[in-house]
């Protein structure tokens, strides 16, 4: 039956049902652009290619150059070192100074860093530790935080808000800058807004809505190394508490890499708004964080920052070279063609 | 449906599976059950006609879909991977979001799969509602049911041109013959019809209540044993024509039927390189096990380098710390779970639809398609496309694949004279170049006789001209398609003096019995021919008979041109009884065709069909047949009826055929034979002892047909033999034993046909012409250039092969041809082995040689081939064969073809293609790793079997040299840039533990993870395996050459592999680095410090593929600007409205950011750039090829090999400088802090 149909129709179809279409696409003759490398594109390609390379590498080396960087390793670890009585052990709310001076102004605004060296804070297991609900406000989740944040979840059956490894590290190291005028020390100002991601301080971490915030953490509990609660991370400024403390904030976004820096405080006001004068400075440091244990190292770093943010050599250097290896190939390969060109190929 | 006891249905079940598995089945007619319960239904036991393919019930897909993808072993180990993930001290992942990949794969697979099954569900159930009329004792007449409902044991009716719906017993049918003609082409494609004897004495009337009981002991009423065999069953799927109506008792039902049993599904067939990518997955396996080894190792020795418990190391729940060797132990699953990717999980979805796409593009090639049978290339085998482009050795079949397999009678020898049909030779070639010139002879003609042919017709001349042009295509198109009866082979021209010789014959008194008369009745007589008669209900009559206007018309015009032989078309023209006027089809096909005296042939080989076209030349034309007698019209007019007593059908180890007739005239029993030489010759009647006539004419004849085989004609001998009544009644007796058997029916059959076959008389021989196929030259050129080693199997005699050799230039002229025929001893064959084989060595190792291509070629017979396949042979033939440029075997069995592709591609591991058209090729093409089929004149056996069919040999070229060295590369380079791809991003994950204490960390958010591999570059590899051209089809038409790239290993083989896996890694380091470089020390977060890692990655794998294509297309564009569009559009959307989703990585505002941030710009060219420098060797080979030139050798080597390495090396050294540099930046601020402490800057 079904047979029978199917030799009617081819019938009435004609002699050539079969054919196949006899279109560029089926027949595989799509126009097509062939990329001919030939001497006459490569040549002044690499020539292009390379100059415009060496003019970034020049840029950003000189971008690079221009930034002004000073680094002072605190740890502690030299007993020359001032903070060296910090890391005996129990010793809390332990202060040491750091003197150091700059020999020219040191161009604002300047960018107030501490560092950590050996610090993994892109662990797998420290990465998943953290409530993101807790974080974003949600009060449901003060009472029962999310099973990620073991063994940071509950201190004696209480809660922990805000729970998990992440922010129970935070850095808690202070600091305090003098600038050191006539033997009288006078407090360089650190400007604490806007150090954290828009993002996070307006969307991703929220307080919850309560007033006095303090009220949201009842029969919560403070984080284990924590010496203050959340609602009293500043005391100097009732909205900078919480979870969108702005340290909190940039001590929860991970850093990539285990030698990293995280931007403490900017100097961007009073005399300090056009950078930091020459003249001798003294760092007060309230050494907390402990860092021997797992042979880290804490620095602070003064950066002043381009549009390619701080200083890192390596990208002016890499285009540099690249871009005048190119030069030399097109140079080399002209030598080439120039001697042993085809013939026919003019 | 009544109440059944468990019991009893359990006892039925039992009883069924028996009843099934029994050899002899017992059935019994359901009449006298009708209307009764199941239970008491006799034939319960045997499954009904109802089929049922689809694997698959709605309510049960789902598991058993499952079921099926577990077997494979990819998915388990995915699925492995997912599960191993929700175990918490391993996790790498959310668990939940480390399934989407496998289910999204697994449920395209389980829609695909579901998609098939729903078209076979719908075709089963078209195919069992089918109507079907079922005889019913209640009604007393036959109802029309459903194929459903035909149970076993059923009567069913067959009308003509309707499909038989189960396997039927013949028992009755509207032929007063009791014969029942079928066409099998729904079962074998085969288009001849087929005759079926119903069983005799059983069924005289219609009244079929006789039948009640009715066993497979086939007992007659009268108890006494009836043997029925194949020729009184109708199989299910055949289609009855010719016969009014036949009515069957159903034997098998549903599944037990034939062609349900032989229908397996498609094949399965893994190709060359799917093998060797399995070789390099366990290779990846192994790979990922070496880096998760590393990994876990490097955790260890990062814990225990811990003196303290730092507070970014998190315990357990307990605030317990596992031990650094078990949690390094831990860190090996994580990383597996981790760097899983490496094993590409889409890679064997992708090589599917790749396949797919290179199937779409062979099958809609206007090249491989056929406009005379209006058929494209077919790919039956769906998953070897790429071996296409691999062949090394070719083994073809001569007849029918090399050549047209249109029989021509040419020649024909009779009591020792050959005659040798001059005109015929003639008037053959004109019409060669008739067809050739076709458009100006039928523009002239139509001009010049448009006045006397189209009279009655008023359009204008342009109409006429393409009107008869377009017909006479068409019945050139159909001709082949139909039965064996081509203008071509109707029209043989006779010979003038073997015409006088006839007719001398006739008109002695003696006729009857004369030698001549007697050569043309065995070829009228002698074969298995069927008269088509007009009353024929069948469709195709219609277009027989137009094609026969069409031959006309050739034979009409060419006197136009030649005159000289006008008198000798006149005849013909006569001869064929058709009127000039009558030019329109459809006048023809209502005038009925046996007033025209135009019978048609529908012959099972063309050879019977050529033979009997020339008896009725000569005027014995074949009337009618039936299974007992046969009709033919002698020169005289008069129409002799001869009784066929018996058929001895052909068989290949008789290699003859003979029918017992009863002389109408004489009344003799007359036994004609015809059939090879060499099986005729020695069972003649001894010549020695016989007149001295009788060994001249065999001699003569002999010698005539070695003539005829040098010409490249195939030969047939026709013998006679009266057998007289007392001999016949004694074989008969045999003969009805042998019928009656049930064991070994077969070789008792075959004993009782040599029984008969003895002594016979020669009468002569003929010559038949079976012309080259269009371009086998041609085609056999380019493929040796191409590589390949075409090696010709043939069943012809060695002369005719040697001749074929020559005309397709397989042989050429001076070639040495090494001949092993007509050995018979093994010591013998062994001599020439080792001599020939000394001699071919001694010539290879002259130094004059060195440069000159071997032109050695080897000619066998199927005798001394058997000898030299034994088992110690064969290493010393095959060392033979692989020295010789082609090789002929000639007279071998389908058994030993195979055995010889079989024994190539085994000992020699090449890959090899089998090409064929017949059935005696079914063998060597399942055998060989690529089956092509000719769709040819020979039936569709051997396309069944196939894995391509084509319809002409010459499609071969195309097929291999474009399509094969496409699929090949383009799959091949598919493979290895999948690899690639997968591993260069895997690895940027590997160099990230080295800075995350091997933790397991990604940097890049998982949801990109999966989102990279299943949008952002999986299509354009896809379409790169689908699309991508390397050498334009001319240029590899032009340059066969070009094919041996694909040759041996190919172009993905083990050192491809590797290389583009280190290039994978180089890529992955230079990826990795850049960015970790140009962070290094900042205040950059994890996923901040992935996004450009992943960008430039995305960027550089598609730039990757972008090299590797070698012409753009539009759709190559799009498809490429399309996957980074998708990147962006995808990642900016989804880090635009993920703000709490999927923790820890959050990738809220991220790649915003980065993108106001012109560093990521910076970074991502400058990864890019030194990546493409690096793979810069493309451009330097432009410029380098002069300088290669000029200096080839020593320093062209090395001068190049520095230059390949400059870059890498160089950019290597700007590392370590850059190191350097750090690292005096460092000691220079260190000591600035040591030294000055409050000091200036």
């Amino acid at each position: 039956m079904n047979m029978r149909f199917y030799r009617t129709t081819m019938k009435e179809e004609g002699n050539s049902a079969n054919r196949p279409s006899n279109t560029a696409f089926t027949q595989q003759r799509l126009p097509a652009w062939q990329p001919m490398l030939s001497a006459g594109v490569v040549i002044p390609g690499f020539l292009l290619i390379g100059l415009a390379f060496i003019g970034i590498g020049v840029g950003l080396l000189i971008t690079s150059r221009s930034i002004q960087v000073l680094e002072l390793d605190y740890t502690g670890t030299e007993t020359s070192s001032p903070c060296y009585q910090c890391t005996m052990s129990n010793q809390s709310n332990c202060v040491c100074k750091l003197s150091f001076s700059i020999g020219t102004l040191f161009k604002g605004p300047v960018f107030f860093y501490y560092g950590l060296t050996n610090y993994f804070q892109n662990q797998r297991k420290y990465g998943v530790s953290k409530d993101f609900n807790q974080l974003i406000g949600d009060v449901s989740y003060f009472k029962s935080p999310s099973s990620d944040c073991q063994p940071y979840q509950r201190v004696n059956g209480k809660p922990i808000v805000p729970c998990g490894a992440i922010a129970n590290s935070m850095f808690n190291d202070t600091f305090k800058l003098y600038q050191i005028i006539n033997g009288k020390e006078e407090l360089v100002p650190f400007d604490g807004k806007g150090i954290a991601w828009w993002t996070d301080y307006n969307i991703k971490y929220r307080n919850p809505d309560y007033t006095p915030l303090k009220n949201a953490f009842n029969d919560t509990e403070k984080p284990v190394f924590w010496t203050k609660p959340a609602y009293e991370l500043d005391t100097s400024d009732a909205s900078n508490n919480g979870f969108i403390n702005q340290d909190f904030l940039v001590w929860m976004r991970r850093a990539a890499l285990p030698n990293f820096r995280k931007l403490y405080r900017r100097i961007t006001e009073g005399n300090y708004k056009d950078g930091l004068p020459a003249g001798n400075y003294s760092l007060e440091i309230s050494y907390n964080y402990p860092v021997i244990s797992f042979e880290g190292t804490k620095k602070v770093t003064f950066s002043n920052v381009s549009w390619m943010g701080g200083q890192n050599e390596f990208l002016g250097i890499a285009y540099l070279v690249i871009g005048s290896m190119c030069v030399v190939m097109s140079v080399v390969m002209l030598i080439v063609y120039a001697k042993f060109r085809f013939p026919e190929e003019d | 449906m009544t109440w059944r006891s468990p019991l009893a249905l359990l006892r039925d079940a039992v009883l069924s599976q028996k009843a099934r598995e029994k050899e002899l089945r017992s059935l019994v007619s359901n009449l006298p059950f009708e209307g009764l319960g199941k239970s008491k239904q006799p034939n319960r036991f045997f499954k009904p006609n109802a089929i049922k393919t689809n694997k698959y019930t709605p309510l049960f897909f789902i598991p058993m879909n499952l079921y099926e993808q577990f077997h494979r072993l990819a998915n388990v180990y995915f699925v492995g991977l997912a599960i191993l993930n929700f175990i918490p001290v391993v996790n790498a992942f959310q668990p939940e979001v480390a399934l989407i990949p496998i289910c999204v794969i697994m449920f395209l697979t389980a829609l695909k799969d579901g998609w098939e099954d729903f078209r076979r569900y719908q075709s089963d159930k078209k195919l069992n509602n089918m109507p079907c009329l079922i005889y019913s004792r209640a009604a007393k007449h036959y109802i029309e049911r459903r194929w459903k409902d035909v149970r076993v044991g059923d009567f069913v009716k067959v009308v003509c041109n309707e499909t038989v719906p189960a396997d039927l017993l013949l028992l009755h049918t509207s032929d007063p013959n009791n014969v029942c003609h079928i066409e099998t082409s729904n079962l074998d494609g085969e288009t001849n019809l087929k005759q079926r004897n119903a069983l005799p004495g059983l069924c005289t009337s219609l009244n079929v209540k006789r039948f009640l009981t009715f066993s497979r002991n086939r007992e007659k009423p009268d108890k006494e044993k009836t043997g029925a065999g194949i020729e009184s069953l109708l199989l299910r799927g055949c289609t009855v024509r010719n016969t009014e109506h036949a009515i069957g008792f159903v034997v098998y039902a549903g599944h037990e039927t034939k062609s349900m049993l032989n229908n397996n599904g498609p094949r399965y067939k893994r190709s060359k390189l799917e093998r060797r990518l399995n070789v390099d997955v366990f290779f990846c396996v192994l790979l990922l096990f070496i880096m998760c080894l590393i990994g876990s190792l490097g955790h260890y020795l990062w814990l225990k380098n811990l003196s303290d418990v730092p507070s970014f190391l998190v315990s357990d729940s307990k605030g317990h710390l596992d031990s650094p060797s078990l949690s390094s132990f831990y860190m090996f699953f994580t990383m597996i779970i981790l760097l899983q990717i490496l094993i590409p999980i889409s890679l064997y979805v992708s090589v599917e639809l790749v396949k797919i796409g290179q199937i779409f593009f062979i099958l809609t090639d206007v090249d491989l398609y056929d406009e005379e049978t209006d058929s494209r290339v077919q790919c039956r085998s769906l998953n070897i496309t790429e071996d296409l482009g691999q062949i090394e050795y070719i083994f073809s079949d001569k007849t029918g694949t090399l050549t047209e397999n249109k029989m021509v009678f040419r020649r024909c020898s009779i009591m020792g004279k050959d005659y040798p049909h001059k005109e015929n030779a003639n008037h053959l070639a004109l019409l060669e170049e008739t067809e050739s010139e076709e458009n100006v002879i039928f523009s002239q003609s139509s001009l010049s006789s448009q006045a006397s042919r189209f009279d009655e017709d008023s359009s204008p001349v342009d109409t006429h001209r393409h009107g008869s042009r377009h017909r006479s295509k068409m019945a050139v198109n159909r001709q082949s398609s139909m039965a064996f009866s081509s203008p071509l082979e109707t029209q043989v021209i006779p010979d003038e003096k073997l015409l006088q010789q006839i007719s001398r014959s006739e008109r002695s008194s003696s006729g009857i019995s004369d030698p001549y008369m007697d050569f043309f009745l065995a070829l009228a007589i002698c074969n298995s021919v069927v008269v088509s008669m007009a009353t024929t209900q069948r469709q195709r009559s219609l277009s027989v008979l137009a094609k026969r206007t069409g031959s006309f018309w050739k034979v009409f015009d060419s006197p136009k041109q030649n005159g000289s032989s006008t008198s000798a078309h006149k005849r013909s023209d006569d001869a064929n009884g058709v009127q000039p006027r009558a030019l329109d089809p459809m006048t023809l096909s209502a005038r009925p065709a046996a007033a025209s005296g135009d019978v048609c042939y529908e012959a099972e080989s063309p050879d019977e069909a050529a033979l009997v076209y020339a008896a009725k030349t000569y005027g014995f034309t074949l009337l009618a047949r039936t299974p007992n007698s046969v009709t033919v019209r002698v020169p005289s007019g008069e129409e002799l009826v001869f009784e066929v007593l018996d058929t001895l059908a052909f068989d290949s180890n008789r290699k003859r055929m003979s029918v017992l007739v009863r002389h109408p005239i004489t009344g003799e029993y007359v036994l004609y034979t015809k059939g090879a030489d060499y099986a005729i010759m020695e069972l003649l009647g001894t010549p020695y002892a016989g007149d001295g006539q009788q060994k001249k004419i065999a001699a003569d004849t002999q010698y005539h047909l070695d003539c005829y085989a040098k010409d490249g004609l195939r030969t047939l001998c026709i013998t006679k033999k009266i057998v007289s009544s007392r001999e016949y009644q004694s074989w008969l007796a045999d003969r009805k034993k042998a019928l009656a058997a049930i064991d070994g029916r077969e070789e008792l059959m075959m004993a009782s046909a040599v029984q008969l076959e003895t002594e016979l008389t020669m009468l002569g021989a003929t010559g038949i012409e079976d012309r080259l196929q269009e371009s086998v030259p041609d085609t056999i050129t380019a493929l040796r250039e191409a590589g390949i080693k075409v090696w010709v199997l043939t069943g012809d005699k060695p002369e005719t092969a040697l001749n074929i050799g020559y005309a397709c230039r397989l042989l050429e002229e001076g070639d040495l041809v090494i001949n092993m025929t007509s050995v018979v001893f093994q010591v013998t064959c062994v001599s020439i082995l080792d001599c020939t084989l000394e001699e071919v060595r001694r010539y290879h190792e002259d130094p004059r040689n060195v440069d000159t291509t071997q032109k050695i070629s080897l000619m066998i017979d199927g005798d001394t081939l058997a000898i030299a396949l034994s088992p110690d042979l064969q290493d010393r033939f095959l060392e033979l064969a692989k020295r010789c440029r082609s090789v002929l075997c000639c007279r071998v069995t389908p058994l030993q073809k195979s055995r010889v592709v079989k024994l190539v591609r085994d000992k020699l591991k090449v890959m090899t293609l089998a090409v064929g058209d017949g059935a005696n090729d079914v063998n060597m093409i399942q055998v060989a790793d690529v089956g092509i089929g000719i769709s040819g004149q020979e039936g569709m056996q051997a396309v069944m079997a196939s894995d391509f069919a084509i319809t002409r040999f010459k499609h071969l070229k195309k097929l291999l040299l474009v399509h094969g060295h496409w699929c090949h590369t383009r799959l091949a380079n598919m493979i290895i840039y999948f690899f690639y791809k997968n591993a260069a991003y895997v690895n940027l994950l590997f160099w990230y533990q080295f800075y995350c204490g091997f933790s397991g960390t990604a940097m890049i958010d998982y949801w990109l993870m999966i989102f990279f591999n299943l949008f952002f570059t999986s299509t354009p590899p896809i379409m790169f395996g689908i699309m991508d051209k390397d050498v334009s089809a001319e240029m590899l038409m032009g340059v066969p050459e070009l094919y041996r790239t694909g040759q041996g290993s190919g172009e993905y083989n083990f050192r491809t592999f590797w290389i583009s896996m280190l290039d994978a890694f180089y890529q992955s380091l230079v990826c990795f680095f850049v960015p970790y470089l140009a962070y290094q020390g900042s205040d950059v977060d994890i996923f901040t410090f992935g996004t450009p890692l992943n960008t430039s990655s995305l960027f550089i794998i598609l730039l990757h593929l972008g090299i590797e294509i070698k012409s753009w297309t539009v759709v190559h564009w799009i498809i490429m600007l399309g996957s980074v569009a998708l990147y962006f559009i995808v990642t900016l959307a989804y880090s635009a409205i993920c703000v709490t989703c999927n923790p820890p990585s959050n990738p809220y505002w991220i790649l915003q950011n980065q993108m106001a941030d012109p560093m990521f710009y910076l970074i991502c060219i400058i990864s890019t750039v030194v990546f493409v420098i690096k793979n810069q060797k493309k451009v330097s080979n432009v410029i380098m090829l002069p300088l290669q030139i000029f200096c080839w050798g020593f320093f062209n080597s090395f001068f190049f090999c520095i230059f390949l390495n400059f870059y890498s090396t160089l950019f290597a050294f700007l590392i370590f400088v850059f190191f350097m540099l750090k690292k005096h930046l460092h000691t220079r601020v260190s000591s600035y802090q040591k030294n000055t402490g409050d000091q200036k800057l």
